[in-house]
Order: C-alpha cells, then sequence, then structure tokens
C-alpha cells in the first residue's frame, strides 16, 4: 500500500507540483497580495472605518445578495437548459447549444446596454412591466438580470458533461425497482449531479460578485441602494484613493474566498458521500 | 558558446541601432487626453502638424490617447510616456504635478491659466420644456427628476455638483443653505451614470428624467445627434466654468528631447486656427475674435470660477468628494 503510493505510474511529481506553485504565485498571488500590502499601509482602525462605512456596508450586501440570488437561479434554470439540451433532441438543438456561450464572449458593455434597453420603461420588456409598478432597470432587480445572464453558461457547462456521462441505466434500474419519476430524480440523479451544480454555482457566484461592466449600466447606482461592491471601489480610484480602493478590495476578496471555500467543501463533500454510496 | 554570445551582441546591436534610427528619422509626441476630446484632437493633430512642417521643415507624429481623465492621469503616473497631458479638470493635472511630472506651476506655462478652451454646465430637457426648467432652483423642486453623472466618478458630475453648490452660495447665501439645496436636488436623481455619456444614453435613448445637467459641448452634440425637435437647451442664470488645462509632461519632454515641439503643439490649440477648430466642436473658445464669430453657438452665461467661488481644488476635493465628505453626507440618508 505504502510503495504504491509513493511509487506513481507517471514521473514528474516534483515537476509539476513546482510548476503550479509558481504559476500560481505569478498570475494569482503576486498580484493579489500586492493589494494585500497596499492595505497594511492602513492602521486597523482606519481600515475598518473604511470597510464598515453604511454605504460600503450596503453595498456588500447588494453585490453578495443578489450574486448569491443569481448563482441561485442560474442553478435552477442552468439545470433545466442543461436537461434538454441533453436528453432530448429537436430542431436547431445545436444553436441553442452554441447560444448558451454567448454571454461569454459578449464584451459585458453590449450585454449591459443591451439589457437596460430592453428593461428601462421605454425598452420591449420594460413599457409592459413599469405600468403594473415593477421598475427593473435602474433598480436592484435589473441588477439581478444582468448577474442570472452572465452566469449562465457557468452551470450548463459544468453539469452537461456530467449528464452526458450520466447513463440512462441508473433511471431504468431504479424504475424497476419500483421507483417512481420523482424519487429517481431526487434519489438517484439529482444526487449524481449535486457535485458538478455545485461547482457551476460557485463558479456564477464568483463571476458575479466580480462583474461590473454589465452591472454600471442597468443598477442605476443610487448610494445605499443600488451601488456595487466594485463601483465602491472604482469611486474610490476615481478620488485618488488607491489605499481604500485596496482595502475594501481586501474585505470582497476575503469574503469570496470564504464563501468559496465553503461551496467546495460542500461539492468534496457531496461527491465523497455518492462515492461511498455507490 | 562564442557564437552564443556573438548572437547576442549582434541582437543588441540591432535592438540598438534600431531604436535610433527610428529616434532620428521621426519626432514622435503622444497627447494624453480624456474621452470626450477624441473627435477635437483627431482634427487637431493633422492641422499642428501641417502647421509645424510649414514652420520648421520637419515631420511630426501625433499619437493620442482618450480614456476616462482620472484613469488617463493614473496610466501618465505609472509611467505611459505622455509627451503632453489635455485634460477636463484641474485635479488631474495637480495630480501629476504631486507625482513630480508636471510642473508646480503648470498654470503659469499657458495662457489663461493653461486652459485653451472651458465649457459650462447647462441643462438640456424635453422639446418645448414641459416642466418649464429655468434654473437650478427648479432642478430641486419636488417631484422633477434631473440625471446627472456620478460625481464620484465623473468630473462632469463634480461639476454639475458645484454649479448647484455655487448657485445656492450666491442666491441662498451660506453654506448650509448650499447643503440643504443640493441635497434636494440629488435627491430628485433617479440614475447616476458612471460618465457624462451614459447619463446622455439614459435621458436621450431610455426617456429617464425631465432634465440632463451637462456640458454645453455635451448638450450641443445631443442636439445634433438626435434631432433638435426633440431637446432643447437652457442656460441657468449662474452656471461654473469648466476650463480644459493642458500640460508639459518635464519628465517625457527631457528624455524624448520634444520640449520644443510639445510646447509648439500646446500653443497651437490658443492659435486662430486651433481655436477655430475648437469652437467647431462646441468648446468656448478663448480667443474674442472666433468667440465672436459663433456668438449663436455660445450664448453669453454668467459662470463663476470654482477656485474663487467655493475653494482651491484640493480643498474642494477633501470637503466635498471624499469619503464622508459634504456629497457622502448629502447622499446617505
Amino acid at each position: 500500500m505504502a510503495a504504491a503510493a509513493s511509487r506513481r505510474v507517471l514521473p514528474g511529481f516534483g515537476l509539476t507540483l513546482g510548476y503550479t506553485v509558481g504559476y500560481l504565485s505569478l498570475i494569482v498571488l503576486i498580484p493579489l497580495s500586492a493589494a494585500l500590502i497596499k492595505t497594511f499601509s492602513l492602521s486597523w482602525e482606519h481600515f475598518w472605518q473604511i470597510v464598515t462605512a453604511p454605504r460600503v456596508v450596503a453595498s456588500y450586501k447588494l453585490s453578495f445578495g443578489t450574486s448569491l440570488l443569481a448563482a441561485a437561479i442560474n442553478s435552477v434554470f442552468g439545470l433545466m437548459l442543461a436537461w434538454s439540451l441533453v436528453r432530448y433532441s429537436f430542431p436547431g438543438k445545436r444553436i441553442i447549444d452554441a447560444l448558451v456561450d454567448l454571454p461569454f464572449a459578449l464584451p459585458t458593455a453590449v450585454a449591459g446596454i443591451a439589457l437596460t434597453a430592453i428593461y428601462a420603461g421605454n425598452g420591449w420588456i420594460g413599457q409592459f412591466t413599469e405600468p403594473l409598478g415593477l421598475k427593473i432597470a435602474f433598480t436592484p432587480i435589473g441588477i439581478l438580470i444582468a448577474l442570472v445572464f452572465i452566469g449562465l453558461p457557468f452551470v450548463v457547462r459544468t453539469v452537461q458533461p456530467v449528464l452526458q456521462d450520466l447513463e440512462a441505466e441508473y433511471e431504468e434500474a431504479a424504475a424497476s425497482l419500483g421507483a417512481n419519476r420523482w424519487q429517481t430524480f431526487t434519489r438517484v440523479v439529482f444526487p449524481l449531479l449535486l457535485p458538478a451544480l455545485l461547482t457551476g454555482f460557485a463558479l456564477a457566484f464568483a463571476r458575479a460578485v466580480g462583474e461590473y461592466g454589465s452591472v454600471i449600466f442597468i443598477a442605476g447606482n443610487l448610494p445605499m441602494i443600488s451601488e456595487i461592491t466594485p463601483l465602491i471601489i472604482i469611486t474610490k480610484l476615481e478620488q485618488y484613493d488607491y489605499v481604500g480602493a485596496t482595502a475594501v478590495a481586501t474585505v470582497m476578496l476575503f469574503v469570496s474566498f470564504a464563501l468559496l471555500l465553503v461551496i467546495n467543501g460542500l461539492q468534496a463533500w457531496t461527491s465523497r458521500r455518492m462515492g461511498r454510496a455507490r | 558558446m562564442l557564437s552564443r554570445v556573438f548572437s547576442w551582441a549582434g541582437f543588441v546591436l540591432a535592438f540598438v541601432f534600431l531604436t535610433a534610427y527610428t529616434a532620428l528619422a521621426q519626432t514622435t509626441i503622444l497627447n494624453v487626453s480624456y474621452d470626450v476630446s477624441r473627435e477635437l484632437y483627431k482634427q487637431i493633430n493633422p492641422a499642428f502638424i501641417d502647421a509645424w512642417k510649414a514652420k520648421t521643415g520637419e515631420t511630426v507624429t501625433v499619437n493620442q490617447s482618450h480614456g476616462g481623465s482620472s484613469k488617463q492621469a493614473a496610466s501618465v503616473a505609472e509611467g505611459l510616456d505622455a509627451d503632453v497631458i489635455t485634460m477636463n479638470q484641474a485635479p488631474d493635472i495637480d495630480f501629476l504635478a504631486d507625482k513630480g511630472l508636471v510642473a508646480k506651476d503648470w498654470k503659469s506655462k499657458f495662457p489663461n491659466d493653461a486652459a485653451p478652451y472651458t465649457s459650462v454646465s447647462v441643462f438640456l430637457v424635453r422639446k418645448g420644456n414641459p416642466k418649464g426648467i429655468k434654473d437650478w432652483s427648479d432642478l430641486a423642486k419636488p417631484g422633477i427628476s434631473v440625471i446627472v453623472p456620478n460625481p464620484k466618478t465623473s468630473g462632469n458630475g463634480r461639476y454639475t455638483y458645484l454649479a448647484a453648490w455655487g448657485y445656492a452660495l450666491e442666491n441662498l447665501g451660506g453654506a448650509d443653505a448650499a447643503k440643504d439645496f443640493v441635497k434636494k436636488l440629488f435627491g430628485n436623481v433617479p440614475v447616476f451614470d458612471g460618465g457624462g455619456r451614459g447619463a446622455t444614453t439614459t435621458f436621450s435613448q431610455r426617456d429617464v428624467g425631465d432634465a440632463l445637467v451637462t456640458f454645453e459641448n455635451e448638450a450641443r452634440l445631443i442636439a445634433v445627434e438626435f434631432g433638435a425637435d426633440k431637446f432643447d437647451i437652457v442656460y441657468p442664470s449662474l452656471s461654473v466654468e469648466a476650463p480644459a488645462p493642458v500640460a508639459i509632461n518635464e519628465k517625457v519632454v527631457d528624455k524624448k528631447k520634444t520640449r520644443e515641439v510639445a510646447t509648439a503643439y500646446l500653443n497651437f490649440l490658443y492659435s486662430p486656427e486651433g481655436q477655430a477648430i475648437i469652437a467647431k466642436y462646441d468648446f468656448r473658445p478663448r480667443d474674442e475674435a472666433v468667440l465672436r464669430a459663433n456668438q449663436a453657438k455660445f450664448p453669453p452665461v454668467k459662470t463663476f470660477d470654482v477656485e474663487k467661488l467655493i475653494g482651491s481644488w484640493a480643498d474642494v476635493r477633501k470637503t466635498h468628494f471624499a469619503d464622508g465628505g459634504i456629497y457622502d453626507q448629502i447622499s446617505v440618508k
């Protein structure tokens, strides 16, 4: 057993580990630590005062709240999309499959302007919802819609391959053992998909938290109501307040990292549980 | 081993010759500017190149770079090799002066406090002015919706805020009254766009708001772009003068030996030819003759100077726009 663990089929562990650490440092860790080091020039009281200003706190709630909600919405509808793309064949399926990736490719500013044009009071959709008292553009609802838009591909593209590998035999076996459709889905299919779904959720969430380009057009950017945290950072940069900007960025970084750690832990836990159950 | 040394030496030599050659062959200067001046400088540059050629026989290339003004200033501070900097607000040049790139007394290096043209904040209202908006006091009334770019991210928005503040100081008297006034006015803003252009889109394309407050050149551009039958320009009783300052990047012109041509480039902006192009792009020229020739475009308007009425830019930034400043106080209810 011990011999098997130390001897691997393919050599090069040292090389790959060195490469991984080196590459990650260069691309991720060094820029991020530069942000951290800049905040160290602040005293703790000053740092705390900056990152807990009422306007900044309101922006955390908005940014993390709408991002989590958008990721949740994407998980539900992205799963449905992936399901119909894998399990059914219908005319135009390939086109729809390609459409899913568009939010990746579209410059976010274009997405923001297009969404604003549609959901504003004189837009295609906005003209019907505003008389009903539902204002979408220039409110937090608009932010949510933009975040759902940019996050969609992440869930579809993480769930799709797993769903493709999921043999229909599992469902047949469940059915032949007497499970009804709901039981087949909740007890057999969904648990197998859950790890991939959580990964998609995490990616969509992470993307949404950092999103600036599309949101800024549709948000309205009212202080305390619809200012996202990335906007707060930009406003500080515009005032040449680099230290304040990195202070808020650091808070964002830590909260995002903590949330992603939790989601990844959950993902690992569910896949291990599935591994044992099988 | 030896051959490798030779090939390296060859490479280095070739590189040295190549850079020396390009430096000799042509003088290139870079003008780093703000967003809205793109079209203006596209026309200024060829005119200057011709004038410089006629005067000295040298061919000069002028490159331009545009973007949000504070971001452009930051790039110059980080080492973007700008020979000249042409901005729309003094604080961006002051920032570079603090970094030691621009002379501390940059305002005295060129006429008119080193600002070859100005603009003023005006109102754009829907055709026929259905809400009867005439002055700043109308914008602060309940039930009026005003579009202003975000003063936190946009020079245009900052000038709007300061114009309203100045109006209140002059007409209502005292900082407390002014604070109350701008609070009411900014309470009427339903959307804060990141910059002047974004606010234009919100007002003209999304049909949001009864009035847009923006620079005169932007307001005139909208009138041309979307038809004069849709909007009217309203001049308030008092507005703010927004000079567009220019400066030379001392570090870069010394390094590139381009001081002479860079200085001539900025002086060209003050020449009758340069001033005429400036007026064509709806910026108010300094030259009296050019201004008179374009009187229809630039009706006389009473303006105030921010530094004279309200305070130095450094103070304005600290008391009004910095975190916890008056703008923050009025926007956090």
